[in-house]
């Protein structure tokens, strides 16, 4: 099923709508470390825990990452083969947005984002519940997250890497969309909720960083 | 107006090409763009050159078949038009104009700035019709009424003139602008509706077998149309594809 | 040659089409299957009747010089086409279209075909609609009519401005139909190059690969020529840079009979030449003259000040414009047939008030239009019909949803506003009503050998009526010539497959390649261009919209020399075996230049004025054209004999039995 165009099309805005849906779970837990480090403890000790985020809907999220990113690369290469001789003088800028020529480029700054976030914050944790068996504590999530955010060099790579972020989901999400066949009266509505989700949630993770880092 | 042209050269399909730089004066911002061609060619005639090969025939926008990459844009960079209605006064005395021809595996060059498209034909081929005998003996032309908005979508679509320029320009050379043009003008109308299911399939299965390129929903089709084909046509097609697949 | 026999079954006329149907010989579906049959052109014609033949059973092998066959030049016509349907129930009939078109083309179209073609235009309505053509239609869903120059009712279907397009979208589907199930091979880029006679009949053709010069030969049963017009002879016409009259020209010079060449539809409303560099002409669908009001200044001191910018068109007032249509023709005002609009331009320009700078241009004025409909649209949404600038603002909107493609076009070209100011048009050549002689079944004097829409001489008369040829094309291609080629192919079921290697291919094959070698070693100096702009000069001076004895016995001596010229001192670079347009084109001019020749002397000898064809010997006192009924009703079919001034003319005599052949006149 996956072997045509369009179904391949499908994938990818599939695949990528899961991720936001993800990453609109994610911000949420993140943004109570702001207000409140409590319920942010008693969240991440949650998701950290629970049988089903664990089992079911980690390894699904894993999944789904890679087969986004995969997927992105064979149709990258699919598509650049589809024009062996290239044009001496292209104009792309006359006629589609950067953001929506270069998802390649915004998409492998984003994954280099996700190794750097899960040795910061997916292996520890691994390392610490699954191959050192350490003693539960709900309360130290606080406080890794808080220390992370101590050096203004991660702060930095974080905030550029969030703007990356912003730019794929720029072009991403209203994109999947119309990959799923959707463009009508609904598509402008679509579009002005993608330009706010992708301007929000990025800023906000921004925010949060520079917030730890101020605050820590 | 005194112009410098960059045009690709090349003697047939499995020759090498390369860009020879010609400069050319005396140019009326009257002239369309392949009368600054003819003009051109006729003075490589007279230095006993070999004329550049470029396709075209109604010069009127209409027939599909000039095809030229124009200062890195599918017809040049007037918006909805073909090659033949650009006009020299888009352009300035002195400009330096590049001139390649429509690139894409799907589309090798036979010569010059001429390029073969008939995969555009056989994707037609694999179902882009409606299966009626021709004989006359159908209902009456009024039996069925259309839905007003309908039909002016489905005659939107239908203006398509298969020139190429969505694959020329879609940095992925994706064809998907110029098959959903068709599979929508008859989606949207009763007479295409009892084979709609076929046809998808059999459309897109041919279209990626030509070796055209993913859609990645850049727009940039729908920018360089000289038609203006819509990208609602993909949608409604991605739409078509994903109901016919599920009936199997 | 035989005399010309135009097989027109008995009966009356209503009856012919259907009795002649019921009575001619048929080949069944298991012969059909043993036969093949070659098309040439893949326009309206071509491309449907490629559809029917591979469909009734027979192998049909298609041809165009084009990239693909859906950018034959069908695809450019704009205003629509016709069909009695009468779904706007303004008393229109099958005879009323019969009449029209007969009428229009000035009493020199042959009765019985005219009378068929009217019988089947209701079904390619019908057979289009269910093809999935997108005609318009009105909010209640039903299809939609608008209404053409010379005549009185509304039976013209459309599609925006695209007309011709969507047709042709039509039939290429139905070839693209037959080509995947493999009944139609479909050969693009191929130049018809010569016809192959065996034993008297059209037994194949010899072509050229546009893509690698290779000379190919095919064989089949029966030929058919769907080539298109002629109008390229001028040079500048509305026709497309490829449109050539050499598939015709070369069944002509293989005992063919070319009848009528000198009946050519100079159209009226086409953007006017702007200068040396000019290499085709853009038409103005006739739509237009619905809306649009022809005018020229009355005051020559104002046409002086418009050429010379002092002047604006839009400050010449309603007293000094002369509407010079209306004036003259107040019954059809605007909308009278193509040649008398373009006639009454040329006078006006001849008079010296041509408005631009070559003094070869009138207006074209939408401005009463554009108050009109904004003063209704003020009045249905109840606003001030008083306001000038909302009045014209609404009216604007109306004009562009009617006519927003052509007057986009129209900017785009000239690079002016015509919602603001008027637009500037001349009269240019667009359509040839002779061609090659064919009988009722639609065979040319080559047994075998047919000839399909605008390539055949039969149904337009002197005169074409706006909307008619996209009719005849397809009426040709669907529903005629399909039916009437199984009377001559049914001696054929025992033929068996028709081998290339007689000597008969051979010869034909050397003589083109012969002529290819001659061109491309040729070593002359002027380039094919150069003689086809001299050519189109003579033909546009002397054989254009008037014609006078002298100017056309200029014209064939002419003609004459400019093709030894040709012969001698044409230039044609690169190789006859490689892509090369340049050799392609010289072929093409050859037959022009040949053509050319015979166009004249077929305008010398008809001495009276009909239709597109006026002699300025035979007009009324006030300038009207004067036809010679006594003299001239037959149609002029001219038997090649080597040089085209030595063409033999054969007459065939046109008889109308159901009309009254009377003076046309619209005023």
């Amino acid at each position: 099923m996956i072997t045509t165009t369009i179904a391949r099309k499908l994938a990818m805005a599939l695949s990528g709508l899961f991720l936001i849906l993800f990453l609109g779970q994610h911000f949420t837990i993140n943004m109570t470390s702001v207000f409140s480090e409590k319920t942010f403890n008693f969240l991440s000790h949650f998701m950290g825990n629970n049988l089903v985020v664990q089992f079911i809907l980690q390894p699904l999220l894993i999944l789904g990452v890679v087969f986004h990113f995969v997927m992105g690369f064979v149709l990258e290469i699919k598509n650049t083969r589809s024009r062996s001789v290239k044009y001496q003088s292209y104009k792309g800028s006359a006629n589609a947005s950067w953001v929506s020529r270069n998802m390649i480029i915004s998409g492998i700054v984003v994954l280099s984002f996700l190794g750097l976030h899960f040795y910061d914050f997916w292996v520890p944790e691994i390392n610490y519940k699954y191959i050192e068996f350490l003693p539960q504590d709900p309360d130290r999530y606080y406080g890794e997250l808080v220390h992370k955010f101590h050096s203004p060099f991660r702060v930095a790579i974080y905030a550029l890497s969030f703007v990356f972020l912003s730019l794929h989901l720029f072009h991403g999400f209203s994109s999947s969309f119309q990959s799923m066949g959707l463009n009508n009266k609904y598509t402008r509505g679509i579009k002005l909720f993608t330009v706010a989700f992708s301007l929000v949630i990025p800023a906000g993770f921004i925010f949060i960083a520079i917030f730890h880092h101020q605050n820590g | 107006m005194n112009l410098k042209l960059k045009i690709w050269r090349q003697a047939n399909a499995e020759a090498k090409g390369k860009t020879i730089t010609y400069s050319i004066s005396d140019i009326s911002p009257d002239m369309s763009f392949l009368e600054m061609m003819d003009m051109h060619n006729e003075q490589l005639i007279q230095q006993g050159e070999d004329p550049v090969a470029f396709d075209h025939d109604c010069r009127e926008g209409i027939c599909g078949m000039c095809s030229m990459f124009i200062n890195g844009e599918a017809h040049g960079p007037d918006r909805l038009v073909t090659t033949c209605q650009l006009h020299m006064r888009k352009f300035k005395d002195g400009d330096t104009i590049t001139i390649e021809p429509f690139r894409a595996n799907a589309f090798p060059v036979i010569k010059d700035l001429a390029v073969d498209r008939s995969a555009f034909d056989r994707i037609q081929q694999a179902g882009g019709f409606v299966s009626v005998n021709t004989s006359g003996n159908t209902q009456d032309a009024n039996a069925i009424p259309i839905d007003k908005h309908d039909a002016d979508k489905a005659f939107d679509a239908a203006t398509c003139i298969g020139c190429g320029a969505c694959v020329a320009s879609c940095k992925n050379a994706s064809a998907m602008l110029f098959v959903s043009a068709k599979v929508s003008q008859y989606a949207l109308l009763p007479q295409g509706k009892v084979e709609a299911t076929d046809r998808v399939l059999n459309m897109v299965n041919q279209m990626d077998e030509e070796g055209f390129g993913n859609c990645t929903n850049t727009g940039a089709c729908e920018v360089e149309c000289p038609k203006g084909i819509s990208l609602e046509n993909i949608a409604r097609m991605n739409r078509a594809y994903l109901t016919a697949s599920l009936k199997g | 040659m035989a005399k010309l026999d135009s097989k027109i079954p008995k009966g009356s006329l209503s009856k012919k089409w259907t009795n002649h149907k019921s009575k001619i010989n048929l080949v069944s579906p298991a012969n059909k299957r043993l036969i093949d049959v070659i098309v040439v052109g893949t326009g309206l014609a071509g491309a449907s009747a490629s559809a029917t033949l591979a469909e009734l059973g027979y192998n049909v092998k298609t041809f165009c010089f084009q990239d693909s066959p859906r950018r034959a030049h069908s695809i450019a016509a704009q205003g629509g086409i016709n069909a009695a349907k009468n779904y706007q129930g303004d008393g229109d009939s099958t005879f009323r279209l019969f009449y029209d078109t007969i009428k229009g083309g000035d009493y020199r179209s042959r009765e019985s075909n005219v009378y068929r073609l009217a019988e089947v235009s209701t079904n390619i309505i019908d057979q289009c609609v269910a093809q999935g053509v997108p005609f318009a239609r009105d909010y209640g869903g039903l299809l939609d009519n608008r209404s053409f120059g010379g005549v009185l009712v509304s039976r013209t279907f459309y599609a925006k401005g695209q007309t011709g397009q969507q047709l042709l979208l039509g039939a290429y589907s139905a070839m693209n139909r037959q080509i995947g199930r493999g009944k139609i091979k479909m050969y693009n880029r191929h130049e018809m190059m010569d016809l192959v006679l065996i034993d008297g009949k059209a037994r194949g053709i010899i072509t050229r690969n546009l893509v690698n010069g290779e000379i190919e030969r095919y064989s089949a049963h029966a030929v058919v020529i769907a080539s298109g017009g002629y109008g390229n002879v001028f040079f500048l016409s509305t026709n497309a840079m490829g449109s050539n009259v050499s598939a015709s020209w070369k069944i002509h010079k293989r005992g063919a009979h070319f009848a009528n060449p000198c009946f050519t539809q100079i159209h009226p409303t086409c953007i006017p030449v702007s200068g040396e560099h000019q290499s085709k002409l853009t038409l103005m669908s006739e739509s237009l003259r619905n809306d649009g009001r022809i005018w020229v200044p009355k005051k020559l001191e104002d046409v002086k000040a418009i050429r010379a910018g002092k002047l604006k068109a839009t400050d010449v007032v309603e007293e000094d414009r002369d509407y010079y249509l209306e004036r003259r023709y107040p019954a059809f005002g605007n909308l009278v047939p193509r040649d008398v609009a373009s006639r009454a331009a040329k006078e006006r320009c001849d008079a010296g008030f041509g408005v631009n700078k070559t003094g070869e241009a009138v207006y074209l004025d939408f401005a009463a239009a554009i108050n009109r409909y904004g003063k209704e649209q003020a009045h249905v949404k109840g606003l001030d019909e008083n306001d000038a600038t909302l009045v014209k603002k609404l009216g604007q909107e109306v004009v562009r949803a009617k006519y927003g493609n052509l007057f986009q076009m129209y900017e785009k070209i000239v690079d002016q506003d015509p919602y603001e100011t008027p637009m500037m048009i001349y009269p240019a050549v667009h359509y040839t009503m002779g061609g090659v002689w064919v009988d009722y079944n639609l065979m040319t004097s080559i047994p075998g050998c047919y000839a399909i829409g605008e390539a055949n001489f039969s149904d337009h008369g002197a005169n074409r009526l706006g909307a008619s040829a996209l009719m005849q094309g397809l009426a040709d291609g669907y529903f005629v010539l399909p039916y009437t080629i199984g009377d001559y192919l049914s001696d054929d079921i025992r033929t068996g497959p028709i081998s290339t290697d007689s000597p008969e291919f051979e010869a034909a094959e050397k003589e083109v390649k012969d002529q290819m070698k001659a061109f491309v070693n040729n070593n002359g100096k002027h380039s094919v261009d150069y003689y086809h702009k001299k050519l189109g000069k003579i033909m546009w001076d002397k054989c254009g919209m008037s014609r006078n004895e002298k100017g056309l016995k200029e014209a064939i001596s002419e003609i004459k020399t400019l093709r030894e010229d040709f012969y001698k001192n044409v230039k044609v670079p690169g190789g006859s075996e490689e892509f090369n347009e340049q050799l392609a084109k010289a072929g093409r001019v050859a037959d022009f230049l040949e053509l050319g020749e015979l166009f004249a002397k077929d305008a010398l000898e008809r001495t009276e004025s009909c239709g597109g064809h006026f002699r300025e010997e035979s007009q009324t006192p006030e300038g009207e054209a004067m036809r010679d009924d006594k003299n001239f009703t037959f149609v002029s079919a001219w038997e090649y004999k080597g040089e085209p001034s030595n063409a033999k003319l054969h007459k065939e005599e046109l008889k109308f039995k159901e009309i009254e052949v009377k003076t046309r006149s619209y005023k």
